[in-house]
């Protein structure tokens, strides 16, 4: 099966580097799906989870935060300012800031929180 | 115990006291060095995707932008000078401090107005002391800087390069650039307008010698160079204060490696000074009783 190389890359360490057989990422216009051979792109990306299909059938996901995604030759880079796998994040505090960020009326704050609470749910889905 | 050996024994006591303190110094800044240098290697592979980025935009697009364009007439520049939080660091800071100050007499004769921006309380500290004009400053994270730190910072320096009114017009960045555990250099670098032909990556080449796809932009290139050229301040900024943190823990450990051997000399010297100061007490006391028994026996024969 055609395989494309992704590199999920945060502004101070490398989060997670591998094969995959798509990618789906939110971009500015919506969700978009990439399989190996899709023509180069580059778009920025929107608060959003990413969800990665490994070759071997597993799933990971990650919550981004703000960032770009291109890809060319193959090759796929998320680069986010933040990004946490879903197994990285801490339940009860995501949730802690989600009803912090309703009682400050924090539009983006909320936003953030409920990506990182979609994305460790969503693992648990799968698993 | 005679005053004189008291006095030395006084003095090696409290040189061997700060040799343990300079010592642990030496210690901790080797260890955070290495956290540091870690640091520095992980913010690399982010800084050069974005890079690629941003040339493949600029390349490939004729999108102009604030933040590409050069003002032919600038006459308002600012420096972001990086410094250290806390002294005992050698010459670290002064070295930075210095770039600065020439760097600004030089921008200042090409007849422009020069705003400072600085990061680190011993910057803060010389230039209010001196009763310098100070744009902003932030401390308390020169020793571990996060990407929170850089991307505040970043943020009030795009804001004054591209707010209408009294703005600046250029950006220039000193920080210290970490070469190896003995050499660190103070380097200055123009941010602001960003010139394509100078970005490079992490290992020096020019990034520009890449042939880069004929990319889709979303949503569109203006878009999208829009998005990416803040985050590439941003992170060429993260990259300088982390440099800036690895070199200030070598300066630091160097500084205090030769604090703890001249410390060391010091408590040799002194000790020896202490034995001869010991042994002359001694002396003066054997002369002192043979010159009394002598007497003693003098007088003795005397009276016979």
């Amino acid at each position: 099966m055609a395989e494309l190389h992704v590199e999920l890359v945060a502004a101070d360490r490398k989060v997670w580097s591998g094969a995959a057989t798509i990618v789906v990422a939110r971009t500015a216009s919506g969700d978009t799906g990439i399989m190996p051979g899709h023509t180069p792109v580059l778009s920025v990306l929107e608060t959003g989870p990413v969800t990665i299909r490994t070759v071997d059938g597993g799933t990971v996901i990650a919550a981004v935060h703000g960032g770009f995604i291109s890809f060319a030759d193959n090759k796929l880079s998320l680069l986010a300012e933040i990004a946490e796998l879903a197994d990285e994040i801490d339940v009860a505090r995501a949730e802690r800031a989600l009803e912090q960020a309703k009682a400050d009326l924090d539009a983006h704050a909320e936003r953030r929180a409920e990506v990182r609470l979609f994305a460790a749910r969503g693992l648990k889905a799968h698993a | 115990m005679g005053a004189q050996l008291r006095v030395y024994k006084r003095r090696i006591r409290s040189v061997t006291a700060t040799k343990k303190i300079t010592k642990a110094m030496e210690m901790i800044s080797a260890a955070r060095i290495v956290k540091a240098q870690r640091a520095v290697a992980a913010s690399t592979p982010y800084a050069d995707e974005l890079t690629r980025a941003v040339t493949a935009v600029a390349t490939r697009s004729n999108a102009k932008h604030p933040l590409t364009t050069e003002n032919p007439n600038a006459t308002r520049a600012a420096i972001l000078l990086v410094a250290a939080d806390r002294g005992l660091a050698g010459g670290y800071s002064t070295n930075a401090i210095k770039a600065a100050l020439s760097l600004s007499e030089r921008l200042r004769a090409e007849g422009k107005d020069v705003v400072t921006y600085i990061v680190g309380r011993k910057g803060v500290s010389y230039y209010t002391f001196r009763n310098l004009a100070v744009g902003n400053s932030w401390t308390g994270f020169s020793d571990k800087p996060t990407y929170g730190d850089a991307k505040m910072v970043a943020a009030d320096l795009i804001e004054a390069f591209t707010a209408e009114t009294g703005g600046v017009d250029e950006l220039h960045l000193i920080s210290t650039e970490f070469v190896s555990m003995l050499t660190q250099n103070a380097v200055e670098a123009r941010l602001l307008p960003l010139k394509l032909d100078d970005v490079q990556l992490s290992d020096q080449t020019p990034a520009k010698t890449e042939i880069f796809p004929l990319y889709d932009f979303e949503p569109s290139a203006e878009g999208v160079l829009d998005a990416l050229l803040p985050r590439y301040v941003e992170s060429r900024i993260y990259n300088a204060l982390l440099q800036s943190a690895a070199s200030e823990h070598a300066a630091r450990r160097r500084a205090m490696k030769s604090a703890t051997d001249n410390a060391g000399e010091l408590i040799k010297s002194l000790t020896r000074l202490a034995n001869s100061a010991r042994q002359a007490e001694i002396t003066q006391e054997i002369s002192e009783i043979v010159g009394g028994a002598n007497a003693l026996a003098d007088a003795s024969r005397g009276s016979e």
